[in-house]
């Protein structure tokens, strides 16, 4: 394996590792949240016990979300040394109102998981709200750094050398909005669904069938508002990309030749040797609208755009198909279980419900490493587009395949520890947390 | 705005090694120690720190960043040719970070509970060790930008007597810090005793350890001595620090948690600022002679400026928080402890 390749893979590997614990801890805490309000509120030891039991979740996530990103602040720098001598200047302003965003989680989780019974209850329950918010801050703020890299702003590039540097221009650029969006929205669908799915499971399986019952609730409801409204953050999205990174959006689409009315292209097999893509089924006029408003519109091909600037485009195409097709899948469930709620409520008995929601278990984050490749790939050969290069970019050091070796298995090897972990955590919520329906309101002091 | 930013650089170090020394340092007493003892060490290192041991280690970052934002060919320099440490450095993160949480978060208690303790005290000593080899190589004048042969760029630049000695030397100051932090954490007398001893071993720990960092740098030519002693604040500091030790040696069974706990922070404090005040504001000497100065590599005025923006804006929210959490904590267990009584 060649440094190049391996220093990709093994950035690609610490986000994509990084990516899922980074929306859990931000997410969760919402949950929590509201559980912890219904407990202050009603007095019902259920949601005490499911407050306390995720709250387990969110150490055991912060945690390893927390070390996984100090890595990543390591690496930038191990693997990419070129890019961030010159953009850790320009770029690094949300990094730095990070450390404050991240520092603040990292107090308020301590009032929190170590502040049972010793704090008014209502000041414990804000400082777990507070790790949810500087949470979901840390993200956007890191999602704005990253969306630098495919809008570059707040610098003159002028003869190889960068000028005029502005921070705060640059950490508003003009893709944070729709990338930090649309990243939130993801976490909330991602995160809501897998929690509603493995409480669904329990409730199938019959065990402390209260318990997931109700903790399902509160996740499903997060789950399915956001995967309603993702698509919407979708759309902003992709009008964006289609200004901003033509050769990008042709990619995600296998779009090949510029032209008016340009199909949506859904499935199929890219043949990139020949520029086309065959068996795919094709809606005309789609795509023109989607990247423009207007169905007659023309779209950017990769043939306009200079072919040593092309992104890998088959890769690019399959991530967003795989991207949308399960943001759809998650949307439909969504309403399903919105007709539940609101009119149907004699299907919230049914065991089909839950079923699909545990089919769905793993959709989100599926599509969240997706979309991230679609981002991520589809940026290339750029690591600051337009800029810089990412072969320019890479360490001069040699040997980083044995690096990436190395991380793969850790990674590897944590990931295992951590779903063993919650096995155990979900097996042991019958000893823990057994209530009897009648002990279901006893009031708190 | 320069010094501002320099300011806080310098503090997030100074406070890692406080506070990031004091909670590997426990790991590392936790490895030294047998059979009970060692059980006792972990219950009380876990409810002293449980609270504060995230927070601990976001200095670190803190840093990092104030690095790459500020100082960017600085971080780049040292993170080509310090590549292998800082890795070495990351791995020892990653399993001290998730082995603790494992091992507090594991709804079950079994078998699993060993493997965590030992991932957990190796890496409280490896970690360290790495910080340490790293903090040498800035100074042993190893890297060289010119190599041109692996070893030379990427090994020797850190792997030399002289960063085995300091690094040994990082391991010792934390088990040193941990043990005068957990003296006043237990209540007991015998456990107080205990505790005082293990603070014992470690001074002198340090003190051989220190020796041989003189030794290596002698061997490794390099003016160590000088840069301590050949500068008045250098001599000041080195003599506050031996006259605290001295004041701690003699205070430590003495039942004054709070005054020992400040004599060894003032201590690493001096020794810090002895080793770093000659060079400033140079922070990486080099094998050509040249060195990177944090004035020289700063980034642009406008870089400069909203990092320093960031940063106190940044402790304005974090300061009182952080400090509202100790205060808590503290103040929670005295009254929890009273109503044992």
């Amino acid at each position: 394996m060649d440094d190049f390749l391996a220093a990709r893979s093994q950035m690609a590997l610490s986000l994509g590792f990084h990516i899922i614990f980074a929306c859990i801890g931000m997410v969760m805490p919402f949950f929590m949240a509201v559980a912890h309000y219904k407990w202050l509120r009603t007095g019902q030891q259920v949601y005490k016990n499911v407050t306390k039991a995720w709250s387990k979740g969110v150490a055991i996530f912060f945690a390893t979300g927390a070390v996984s990103g100090t890595v990543l602040s390591f690496e930038l720098g191990l693997l990419w040394p070129t890019f961030m001598e010159h953009a850790g200047p320009i770029f690094g302003m949300p990094f730095s109102l990070e450390g404050t965003a991240f520092f603040i989680e990292a107090i308020a989780l301590g009032f929190f998981l170590y502040g049972w019974d010793k704090f008014n209850p209502w000041f414990h329950w804000f400082t777990g709200v507070v790790v949810g918010i500087s949470g979901l801050a840390s993200g956007i703020l890191v999602v704005a750094a990253n969306a630098w890299m495919n809008s570059p702003a707040g610098f003159d590039y002028i003869d190889g050398q960068y000028l005029h540097i502005d921070p705060i221009e640059a950490m508003f650029n003009d893709a944070w909005f729709s990338q930090a969006l649309h990243m939130t929205l993801a976490a909330f669908v991602a995160t809501g669904f897998a929690v509603a799915g493995v409480h669904a499971l329990m409730v199938l399986k019959g065990r402390n069938i209260l318990f997931h019952q109700k903790a399902f609730r509160i996740a499903a409801i997060f789950g399915t508002v956001a995967a309603v409204l993702q698509p919407l953050s979708g759309d902003i999205s992709a009008k964006d990309v289609a200004k901003r990174q033509p050769a990008k959006l042709a990619a995600m689409e296998a779009h090949f030749h510029t032209e008016k009315s340009a199909p949506l292209i859904i499935g199929g097999i890219v043949n990139e040797e020949e520029a086309q893509v065959n068996y795919a089924l094709k809606i005309p006029g789609l795509l023109s609208w989607m990247a423009h408003g207007d169905s007659q519109k023309a779209v950017t091909g990769l043939n306009q755009i200079p072919k040593e600037d092309h992104p890998p485009v088959a890769i690019t195409h399959y991530s967003f198909q795989v991207m949308v097709g399960l943001g759809m899948l998650m949307m439909l469930l969504a309403f399903i279980y919105f007709i539940a709620l609101l009119k149907k409520k004699t299907w919230l008995s049914g065991k089909w419900l839950y079923k699909l929601f545990v089919i769905a278990i793993p959709m989100g984050f599926i599509a969240i490493e997706a979309g991230w490749m679609v981002t991520e790939i589809g940026r290339q050969p750029w690591i600051i587009h337009g800029v810089m290069r990412t072969v320019d970019a890479v360490t001069p050091m040699p040997g980083i395949a044995y690096s990436f070796y190395i991380f793969t298995a850790v990674y590897i090897s944590l990931s295992l520890i951590v779903m063993f972990l919650l096995y155990r955590q979900i097996k042991m919520v019958s000893k823990i947390y057994d209530v009897h329906d009648d002990e279901l309101t006893i009031k708190h002091a | 705005m320069l010094y501002v930013v320099i300011a806080f650089l310098w503090a997030s170090i100074w406070l890692y090694l406080l506070l990031g020394g004091a909670d590997f340092g426990a790991g590392i007493i936790e490895l030294i120690s047998t059979g009970e003892n060692r059980n006792k060490t972990r219950h009380t290192m876990y409810r002293a720190i449980g609270p504060i041991w995230e927070a601990n280690h976001m200095w670190l970052i803190i840093a990092i960043v104030i690095l790459f934002v500020g100082f960017p060919h600085i971080y780049t320099t040292m993170s080509i040719f310090v590549h292998i440490p800082l890795t070495a450095m990351l791995l020892g993160i990653i399993a001290r970070g998730t082995a603790f949480v494992f091992r507090n978060y594991d709804a079950v208690e079994d078998n699993m509970q060993k493997i965590y303790n030992r991932i957990f005290v190796y890496s409280s000593a490896i970690t360290p060790f790495f910080l340490g080899i790293i903090a040498a190589s800035t100074v042993s004048r190893k890297i060289d930008k010119e190599a041109d042969d692996f070893l030379s760029a990427y090994i020797y630049s850190w792997l030399n007597g002289f960063g085995i000695t300091v690094g040994l030397f990082t391991v010792c100051i934390c088990g040193f810090l941990a043990a005068i932090y957990i003296i006043g954490e237990v209540n007991t007398k015998e456990d107080k005793e205990h505790f005082i001893k293990i603070a014992k071993k470690m001074v002198v720990a340090a003190f051989i350890s220190g020796a041989f960092v003189f030794l290596a740098a002698h061997l490794e030519q390099i003016p160590l001595l000088d840069w301590i002693f050949g500068h008045w604040v250098g001599n000041i500091a080195i003599a506050a620090a031996s006259i605290s030790l001295i004041v701690l040696w003699l205070t430590l069974d003495k039942n004054k948690d709070i005054l020992i706990r400040l004599l060894a922070g003032f201590q690493i404090s001096m020794i810090l600022l002895a080793a770093t005040y000659t060079h400033f504001p140079k922070i990486v000497l080099l094998k050509d002679g040249s060195a990177l100065s944090l004035i020289d590599e700063a980034g642009l005025n406008k870089t400069i400026d909203s990092l320093a923006w960031a940063l106190l804006l940044g402790s304005i929210f974090i300061l009182p928080s952080l400090f509202y959490l100790l205060y808590s904590f503290e103040n929670k267990k005295n009254t929890r402890s009273e109503l044992r009584h």
